[in-house]
């Protein structure tokens, strides 16, 4: 059974496409990610699904209601979190949950027990206005007014956008909890290394999903060997990389180079390498990460940012 | 219901947090009032006038000391010929200028009517239309003081402007332009304001995608500034009445109530505005120049509507404003009750009902 | 001393009771790129609004470029560049309007502003749509703009606030590039990221905690310290132990 199901949707703003043919499905209590930088369409996306925005064309569905003809059943059972901060900033933790508690008929204290787990860190500043959070605790604010109302899918666009490593940790902690909870999930981010946390994931870029797979089932996809090289100076290592022919991409990666090599093998790299007066060269192969198959991916479809 | 309250009791605290607006919500029609009732007084001071008096009899003489005494005016001279007084317009001697025609007194004793030319320098028409009202308050006190003498109704010729303020305050004649005002401030931009604040801030985009009809947004929205400008009223009407003296004259209830159906107009203008507005500046400057402007100006609360070029006399019409104030002064200086101003109470209630259904169908369901 | 461009010591700001920035001491070399880390709230901001010279430290002494930044903020802004996600550029200016505009503010002579514009153009491959509205750009462009913009003026130092957040992986790296570069020219690159790739491509890095810094040193330093694998367990560590 699919919670969501997406076919063919296209969607163009004047005259720039914000979607092309997208489809794809959500399994019920999955997660799934929408992986993409920020343009790619992601919101579009969103909105369209949270029934608050209209397609041009396709068809897209949500526990089997449409998205254009029941939208009004569609609006009882999700919740959404926009990937705008969008509470009340003048009011506090507590009024803002109230409020959101009875739009949706309903009040904190039936639904406690689903969004215990997250109350409890906010508990202490309950008083405090939701402006005067940090951006940690108001994600957890907002995902707790999402889920006030014990929707059956959660739709968060771009959560994580601006928050700390550890706090992004703490919030996708939460989702696996409610995911167990048979909550389905569907969540954006530009973070690529949040796909892992993902059960599913799509690969977004203007406007059309690359790919749509298991993180494991895309790493696999990488259609060629990766190597990973440092040496002591990075930066000229970058730009000899770059101008000795050999490598396909060379891409800095944290404190190693990605590189894939023009032919099967790289023997002669270290050399060259070494010639250059490189010191403390490392080569080794690696398998990818999203990232290296995100990069591809955008390579094959043509789709860089420049040109 | 219960929604419709948690959006109230929301609405009031986004209120109460914002101390700055409440405060100048609240302290605004107080000031206004009292600004206008004291520093802007349109009253006559030592206006110059001239004379010219074809009968010199004694009506004419008592008439001109009865002006000459009331205190708005100062005679800059006498006229022997008509010419003369052109030019004394043009040399800016005078501003207003009383003619008496020959064999006056005689034409009252015989006619029982008599005409006077009162001529003014309309290229200030305020002040032209108060000199003409004011002069003509003066000789009609005269001619009805005349005539209880007599025992004979008499009658002189001129436009009797102020016939309901006797006493010529000006305070009273402002105090419902600015309520219509303050009411249209509050309820039309503050509710314009409000709503476009949601969507600039992308709240709007979550109450769209919960379960709320836009009729309980809308609701929800308008109903603690629909208390906010009752409060109002009973501000602006409190100080009017004990500082000023203005009188009551008609029913205190049937004033409140169409106070009411003024705010409502008000607030489905407001509503229409935030429905067409993306955000708070546009929503802030459409009210400011599409309703604040022509209340001021067309309403007839600075200007009087009948020296209005043709045109905006017809625009005039569609302005809310000008039928309210017709309706408060109606209530609180003639007295007249509701078989007076029915027409114009209709013709709020239409407006009404056309404003909200529009701006309801045009609340957009969706971003 | 004069190769630090950034020293600050006992740098103190409070809040009523809330101290923001708890006696912190640094200092960033000409060229180096230096990385400030910390969670949100952890006080980042008010430490770079300090240095930026739009607000006044408690207590504590800091120079940038040479000027004190309690005495020389006007000195300051003339000789540092800013970009952050939030506010890069006039969205509703050209591309060429928004260099040149910025060019003046800095009163950059305007024949040189003129040379300089056309040069920084080419360089990115902005040619085709140097007419065009700044938002009609994608997003990754406006931010390698941005920060050509911000540096465009400055010899001296350059402070970015996650400069990166939401852009492709591939422009990402670019603007990396576009910093090494700009380092390699002697530019000095304060800079906050919540990617923590990004960390390892920093010289030095500070991580800020509750107010305070709490470590620095080069990315294989804290790595050691710590006898973790990457910067991302630094981070979970220092930050977690706060809790």
């Amino acid at each position: 059974m699919n919670s969501i199901e997406v076919k063919n949707i296209c969607k163009s703003y004047k005259d720039t496409k914000a979607l092309e043919d997208i489809s794809f499905e959500v399994k019920k209590g999955e997660i799934f990610g929408l992986i993409g930088p920020d343009g790619a369409g992601k919101t579009t996306l969103f909105r369209i699904l949270t029934t608050l925005l209209l397609k041009d064309s396709g068809s897209a569905g949500v526990e089997g209601f449409d998205v254009e003809k029941d939208y009004k059943a569609i609006r009882r059972i999700i919740g959404y979190m926009p990937g705008r901060f969008s509470l009340y900033q003048d009011l506090s933790v507590e009024e803002n949950l109230n409020f959101f508690a009875t739009v949706f008929d309903t009040t904190v204290k039936a639904n406690y027990e689903l969004i215990k787990d997250i109350y409890v860190q906010l508990e202490p500043f309950k008083t405090r206005r939701a402006g005067k959070l940090s951006g940690g605790m108001k994600q957890k604010l907002a995902l707790c007014c999402a889920l006030i109302h014990q929707p059956e899918i959660l739709f968060l666009d771009e959560p994580t956008t601006g928050v700390d490593p550890v706090s992004r940790k703490e919030f996708w902690e939460m989702l696996k909890k409610l995911k167990d909870k048979g909550i389905t999930i569907l969540v954006s981010t530009p973070y690529m290394d949040e796909a892992f946390l993902c059960d599913r994931i799509a690969l977004i870029q203007s406007g059309r999903i690359m790919d749509i797979n298991t993180l494991e089932g895309i790493i696999l996809k990488f259609p060629k060997k990766l190597y990973a090289i440092k040496s002591d100076n990075m930066y000229k290592l970058n730009s000899d990389l770059k101008e000795c022919g050999m490598c396909d991409t060379v891409y800095i990666f944290g404190e190693y180079l990605h590189l894939t090599p023009k032919s099967s093998e790289c023997s002669g790299l270290e050399d060259y390498l070494s010639e250059k007066g490189h010191t403390g060269i490392e080569i080794s192969q690696i398998k990818a990460t999203v990232e290296d198959c995100f990069m591809d991916l955008m390579s094959r479809h043509g789709s860089t940012n420049n040109e | 219901m219960k929604k419709f309250w948690g959006f109230v009791i929301k609405e009031c605290l986004h209120l109460l947090r914002d101390y700055r607006t409440m405060i100048i919500l609240v302290g605004m029609p107080i000031a206004q009032v009292i600004l206008f009732g004291f520093a802007i007084r349109n009253e006559l001071d030592s206006l110059r006038i001239g004379i010219l008096d074809n009968s010199r009899d004694n009506v004419t003489t008592e008439i001109t000391s009865k002006l000459l005494s009331s205190g708005y005016f100062i005679l800059d001279g006498y006229f022997n010929r008509h010419e003369e007084i052109e030019a004394a317009f043009e040399g800016g001697r005078i501003k207003e200028a009383v003619v008496f025609g020959s064999s006056f007194a005689e034409d009252i004793l015989r006619d029982n009517r008599a005409d006077i030319q009162i001529i003014t320098d309309a290229s200030e028409p305020n002040m032209a239309n108060l000199a003409l009202s004011y002069t003509s308050g003066i000789i009609q006190n005269y001619a009805a003081s005349l005539s209880e003498e007599q025992q004979i109704p008499l009658s002189i010729g001129t436009e009797v402007k102020m016939l309901y303020n006797e006493e010529m305050k000006s305070v009273f004649m402002f105090v419902p332009g600015i309520m219509a005002l303050i009411l249209m401030l509050i309820s039309a931009m503050m509710t314009s304001i409000t709503i476009a604040r949601e969507k600039e801030l992308g709240t709007l985009e979550v109450l769209l995608a919960s379960p709320l009809k836009p009729l309980q947004i809308i609701l929800g929205k308008v109903a603690p500034y629909l208390l906010l400008s009752m409060i109002n009223v009973a501000f602006i009407l409190i100080v009017s009445t004990t500082v000023f003296g203005m009188p009551i004259r008609g029913s205190l209830l049937l004033l409140v109530a169409e106070c009411a159906l003024f705010i409502m107009t008000a607030l489905s203008l407001g509503i229409l505005i935030s429905a067409i507005s993306n955000s708070m500046q546009v929503a802030m400057a459409i009210s400011l120049v599409g309703l604040m402007l022509p209340t001021v100006l067309l309403s007839g609360f600075i200007f009087p509507v009948e020296n209005m070029p043709y045109a905006l006399q017809v625009f005039s019409h569609i302005l809310p404003a000008k039928w309210f104030l017709i309706i408060i002064k109606n209530i609180m200086l003639k007295g007249t009750g509701f078989a007076y101003i029915w027409k114009e109470t209709g013709i709020l209630l239409f407006m009404t009902a056309v404003l909200l259904t529009v701006s309801i169908k045009k609340f957009k369901i969706r971003l | 001393m004069n190769d630090l461009i950034i020293n600050t010591e006992n740098l103190t700001k409070k809040f009523g009771n809330f101290t923001a920035c708890d006696n912190i001491s640094f200092n960033v070399k000409k060229g180096e790129i230096f990385g400030f880390l910390g969670a949100n709230g952890a006080g980042k901001t008010t430490a770079i609004r300090m240095l930026c010279g739009l607000s006044q430290p408690t207590s504590g002494h800091a120079t940038i470029a040479g000027y004190d930044i309690y005495k020389d903020t006007e000195k300051i802004k003339l000789n540092i560049g800013y970009m952050s996600q939030k506010f890069s550029l006039y969205e509703d200016l050209t591309v060429k309007e928004n260099i040149e505009f910025y060019g003046g503010i800095y009163r950059l002579p305007s024949k040189e502003i003129r040379e300089r514009s056309k040069k920084l153009i080419g360089e990115l491959g902005l040619e085709s749509v140097q007419n065009k509205l700044i938002g009609s750009l994608p997003l990754g462009w406006k931010q390698k703009l941005a920060f050509s913009v911000a540096v465009f003026h400055t010899q001296k130092v350059v402070f970015l606030d996650e400069p990166t957040g939401g852009v492709d992986p591939v422009t990402r790296r670019q603007f990396w590039e576009l910093i090494y570069k700009a380092a390699d020219e002697g530019i000095s690159v304060f800079v906050t990221t919540h990617y923590m790739d990004e960390a390892e491509y920093c010289g030095r890095i500070s991580m800020m905690v509750d107010g305070r810094i709490a470590a620095m040193g080069t990315p294989k330093e804290l790595k050691g310290s710590f006898n973790v694998g990457s910067m991302y367990d630094v981070f979970l560590h220092l930050a977690r132990g706060t809790k």
